[in-house]
Order: C-alpha cells, then sequence, then structure tokens
C-alpha cells in the first residue's frame, strides 16, 4: 500500500488546441495539506475538477487510496468534500439544508436530526444557529464560503478539495477562512487538496507546496525549501514581480 | 493578372464553402449532444431516487401558476373561432357549425398549440434560466461532488411535471375555450343557448380530445427538455444564461409547431 492518497500520472487534459494540463505528475500524501500554486489560466480548477470527475481527461492515471478513478462509475464523492471559489451553494435551499445536503439527501436521517447535525456544524465553523434559515443570498461573500466549508466536512471527508477559499476576502476574513481550514483539516485527520494563488494563505496552510506552471508541476517542497529555493520561476510568482521567465499571455 | 483573379475566385469560393460548412457543421454536432442529452434524460426519469418534493414544486410552477395564462389564451381563442366561424360560413346552419368549428379546433388545435406556446415562454424560459444559472454559478458541479445526480435532482423533475401537466393544462383550456365559444354565440350572436350545447355534446368525440392529449404530453417533453439542455449547456456567465433562455423559448415553439404538424399528419391523414 503506497502512502499516497492521490497519484497523479501523465495527466493530459486539452481544450481545442489548447493544453492545460500536459503529462502532468502529482502526489498528494496521507494526511498532508498541499497547496497548488499558480498564475490565473494555469490549469488549477481543471486539476482539481479532473480528480472530481467534473471533467474527463484526455488521458493519463488518476488514482485515490490505489483506485484508479478516471472513467470510473463508483461514487468516490462519498469521501470527499469540495469547498467551491464561488461557494456554490443551493439558492433554492436554505443555509442548514445546504450544510445537511448529503445527509437528507442519501443517508435515511430525519430531518430533524439532519437540522440538528447541520446547526452543529455551522457552530463550528463559527456561524451562530440563526444562520440555519436564511436563504444564501441573504449572507455575506465570507459567510457563504463558511457555510461552503461546513457543507463539505460534514459527513467528515478523507479528502477535501479547496479552490481558492480566500479570494475576494478582506485580509481579516481570509485569514479567518485559513484557520478554520487548518482547524477543520485536522480535527477530521482529513488530507487536504488547496488551490490558491494567495501566498499569505499558502504559507499559512501548507505542509506542502506544489507550483504548477505550463501544465506541469516545475516545483515543489515545504514553505521552508520554497523560501530557500532559487527557482526563477517561483521566486518570481512568491515575490509578485511581472518581470522574470513567466511571461503573462495577455 | 489572371491567375491572381482565379486565386482570388477560388479563395472567395473556398470561404463561401467554409461559411456553408461551419454553421452545418455546429448544428450536426450539437444534434450530437441533444441526442445524447434526451437519452440520458429518458434513462433517469425511470431511475430512483425520485425527488417527490422537487416533482411538486415543478408541478406547482407549470400547472397551478400556467392557469391564469393558458385560461385567457384559450378563452380568447374560442371566442375569435365563433366569431370568424359564423362570418366566414354560409349563414345557413350557422347555429350547429359553429358549435362544431369551435369543438374541433379547439380541442384539437388551439388548445394544445396556444397552451404549450404559453407554457413554453413562461416555463421554458424560467427552467433554462434557473439550470444556466446554477451551471454557470457551479451549482450543478456541487451537486455532484455531493454524490447527487443533476439528471435526477434537476431534470427527471422537470421532465415529468412537463409530461404530467401540459395534458391537463390543455384539458382545462378546452373547457375554457369552448365556453369562450359558447359566450360569443349566446350573446353576440343569438344562438338558442341549449340548442348550441346539444350540438357541441352531440359532436363530441373522444378522438379530438385524445388528440390534443397527446400532442400535449409531446409538448410538455420539448419544453422541459428544450429547458433543461440549453440551462444545463450555458456557459459564460450572465450573458450565456440569456442566449441560453432565448434559445429554449425559441427551440421549444418551432419544436412545437413541427411536432404539432406530423402529429397531426399521423392521426388524421388516412
Ligand atoms: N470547460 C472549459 N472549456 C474550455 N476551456 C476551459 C474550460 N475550463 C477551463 N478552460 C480553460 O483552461 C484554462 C485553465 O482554466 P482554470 O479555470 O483551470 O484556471 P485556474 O488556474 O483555475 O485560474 P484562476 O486562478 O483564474 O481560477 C483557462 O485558459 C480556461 O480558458
Ligand atoms: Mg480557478
Amino acid at each position: 500500500m503506497s502512502e499516497n492518497k492521490i497519484e497523479i500520472r501523465k495527466l493530459y487534459k486539452a481544450f481545442g488546441k489548447k493544453k492545460v494540463l500536459n503529462d502532468m505528475d502529482l502526489d498528494v500524501r496521507q494526511g498532508e495539506s498541499l497547496v497548488v500554486i499558480g498564475g490565473s489560466g494555469t490549469g488549477k480548477s481543471v486539476l482539481i475538477k479532473c480528480i472530481q470527475g467534473l471533467l474527463i481527461p484526455d488521458s493519463g492515471s488518476i488514482k485515490i487510496d490505489g483506485h484508479e478513478v478516471v472513467g470510473t462509475t463508483e461514487d468516490i464523492h462519498q469521501k470527499m468534500g469540495m469547498l467551491f471559489q464561488g461557494a456554490a451553494l443551493f439558492d433554492s435551499l436554505s443555509v442548514w439544508e445546504n450544510v445537511a445536503f448529503r445527509l437528507l439527501d442519501k443517508s435515511k436521517m430525519s430531518k430533524k436530526d439532519a437540522k440538528l447535525e447541520a446547526i452543529r456544524v455551522l457552530r463550528q465553523v463559527g456561524l451562530a444557529p440563526d444562520v440555519a434559515d436564511l436563504s444564501p443570498a441573504e449572507l455575506s461573500g465570507g459567510m457563504q464560503k463558511r457555510v461552503g466549508l461546513a457543507r463539505a466536512i460534514i459527513t467528515r471527508p478523507e479528502i477535501i478539495f479547496f479552490d481558492e477559499p480566500t479570494t475576494g476576502l478582506d485580509p481579516i476574513m481570509a485569514d479567518v477562512i485559513n484557520d478554520l481550514i487548518i482547524e477543520s483539516a485536522r480535527g477530521l485527520g482529513a488530507t487536504t487538496l488547496t488551490i490558491t494563488h494567495d501566498m499569505a494563505s499558502a504559507r499559512k496552510i501548507a505542509d506542502r507546496i506544489a507550483m504548477l506552471y505550463q501544465g506541469k508541476i516545475i516545483w515543489s517542497g515545504t514553505v521552508k525549501e520554497m523560501d530557500k529555493s532559487d527557482n526563477p520561476y517561483l521566486r518570481q510568482f512568491i515575490s509578485g514581480s511581472s518581470h522574470g521567465p513567466i511571461k503573462m499571455e495577455v | 493578372m489572371s491567375m491572381n483573379n482565379e486565386k482570388q475566385i477560388t479563395a472567395k469560393m473556398m470561404s463561401f464553402v467554409q461559411a456553408l460548412g461551419k454553421p452545418l457543421v455546429a448544428f450536426i454536432v450539437s444534434l450530437g449532444y441533444l441526442s445524447q442529452f434526451v437519452a440520458k434524460s429518458v434513462y433517469n426519469c425511470f431511475m430512483p431516487p425520485f425527488y417527490v418534493r422537487l416533482l411538486g414544486r415543478q408541478f406547482m410552477n407549470m400547472g397551478f401558476y400556467s392557469l391564469p395564462v393558458v385560461g385567457l389564451t384559450t378563452l380568447f381563442a374560442g371566442m375569435v373561432i365563433a366569431i370568424q366561424t359564423y362570418s366566414g360560413i354560409s349563414k345557413y346552419g350557422a347555429e350547429s357549425a359553429v358549435a362544431t368549428v369551435v369543438l374541433i379546433s379547439v380541442t384539437r388545435e388551439l388548445a394544445p398549440v396556444l397552451s404549450a406556446l404559453m407554457v413554453a415562454g413562461r416555463i421554458g424560459a424560467a427552467m433554462a434560466a434557473e439550470i444556466g444559472t446554477m451551471r454557470v454559478t457551479e451549482q450543478i458541479d456541487a451537486l455532484v461532488t455531493l454524490s447527487a445526480n443533476p439528471f435526477r435532482y434537476l431534470i427527471a423533475p422537470r421532465v415529468w411535471a412537463g409530461i404530467i401537466v401540459m395534458p391537463l393544462l390543455v384539458l382545462f383550456g378546452d373547457v375554457i375555450g369552448i365556453f369562450g365559444g359558447y359566450v360569443v354565440g349566446i350573446y353576440k350572436l343569438d344562438f338558442n343557448p341549449a340548442n348550441y350545447i346539444n350540438n357541441t355534446m352531440s359532436n363530441l368525440q373522444s378522438i379530438d380530445i385524445m388528440t390534443g392529449v397527446i400532442k400535449a404530453c409531446v409538448f410538455g417533453f420539448i419544453i422541459s427538455i428544450m429547458g433543461c439542455y440549453h440551462g444545463y449547456r450555458s456557459k459564460g456567465g450572465a450573458q450565456g444564461v440569456g442566449e441560453a433562455t432565448t434559445n429554449a423559448v425559441v427551440s421549444s415553439s418551432i419544436l412545437i409547431l413541427i411536432f404539432n404538424y406530423l402529429i397531426t399528419e399521423m392521426i388524421f391523414s388516412r
């Protein structure tokens, strides 16, 4: 048994002529928090969508717990949770129904128990019980992210994905979300894969960082190693300079 | 000089063929997507879990709240037909002719087609907008990551509602449309009420009603499928959702008219 929770080999995905992921390899170890950084449009969201089967890769292999998931018809989502960039809450449902979606949908839990459980998890992400009956449209962006987080962790998944969890939030709220991510992941012992271009957030939540550039992982290591690295691509991205080997396609 | 000319002509021809070919290829490709979508939708209509609560909500939206608009359109349609028949057909025997023509045209054609077009504008558009918004805000992806099948959660309830609700709406429209003809016949054309009702009843045939109901089932299916299809495939934010809404209404309206002809021909041109 390998200790890799997720093992990606030669993953290739193109849209038309545009190669987004080009024979990419990536390992996510059991229980670690891996952060993938990279510029806008480098394919970070595409990567996460391929792993979850929302997009079908053109070729390559993705193994979770040693099982191939590309093209599988099994329900691989049971052990995964996902926080979307825009929270993606269902606006036809109330906040607690969003959080308890899985409990109501699959397990035959009663409405009352599901609501109690939802309120418990909402508390865990710092939301008061009276938020439960609101509609998602009545919440601020930061609160929506928290509800999204609650929805992702309520069934205690083994793997949690975070798609740009701090984008669009003020720095303080961003840090609150960072803390919640660390807490909930540690609390569950979950493996997490976060994609972001927020370096402050990456430094805070990462056990290991990987950089995606032109369809490949061009560097990976710990935060300490990152600060010592002299990889010019990495250096440019960290310092946020427009001068360097990375050319933005405008 | 002539070489150049020839080149230009060839280039023009090429771009002409290309201009023809591109939309054709795009059309064939989208037909492929559509048939795949329809097959997947129909399959998932019969697979559990069945979301009864969602089905109930679609019934309300599509059925109950469409009653006023369906009633209004069929009422006026019946009234107009009564006047047109009276003025168009010789006045002799007009009494029985008006009742019969109103009956047949409302039940066979006007109630199903007009109701379907109204519901396509009201509900098909709403479906495309709602599902399209869910698509561009990643709510459909979220459904998948929560182990729910979007075809069963979003599309099956809408398709079932379309197939079940449209016939009921059309039956309602039949009654209102015939009533519209009756009102004009009695109060405008001074027919005898008892005779009018008698004429209507003695000409009432189950094939007329059945034709309307069969059409309604097909139209309901078309409205829901086109609304869901365009919503499901929409991309690119608010603009994409707007386009999806327009496309849903236009394509379902055209399909309704085409299928109306086909069904009519199948049943009546023997
Ligand atoms: N469904 C799709 N169809 C066509 N092209 C797509 C699709 N999804 C993504 N792309 C393209 O793939 C590239 C990578 O997109 P992706 O969303 O993964 O970027 P990203 O790294 O997440 O960027 P950001 O940080 O801005 O979210 C983009 O150039 C985009 O145009
Ligand atoms: Mg992204």
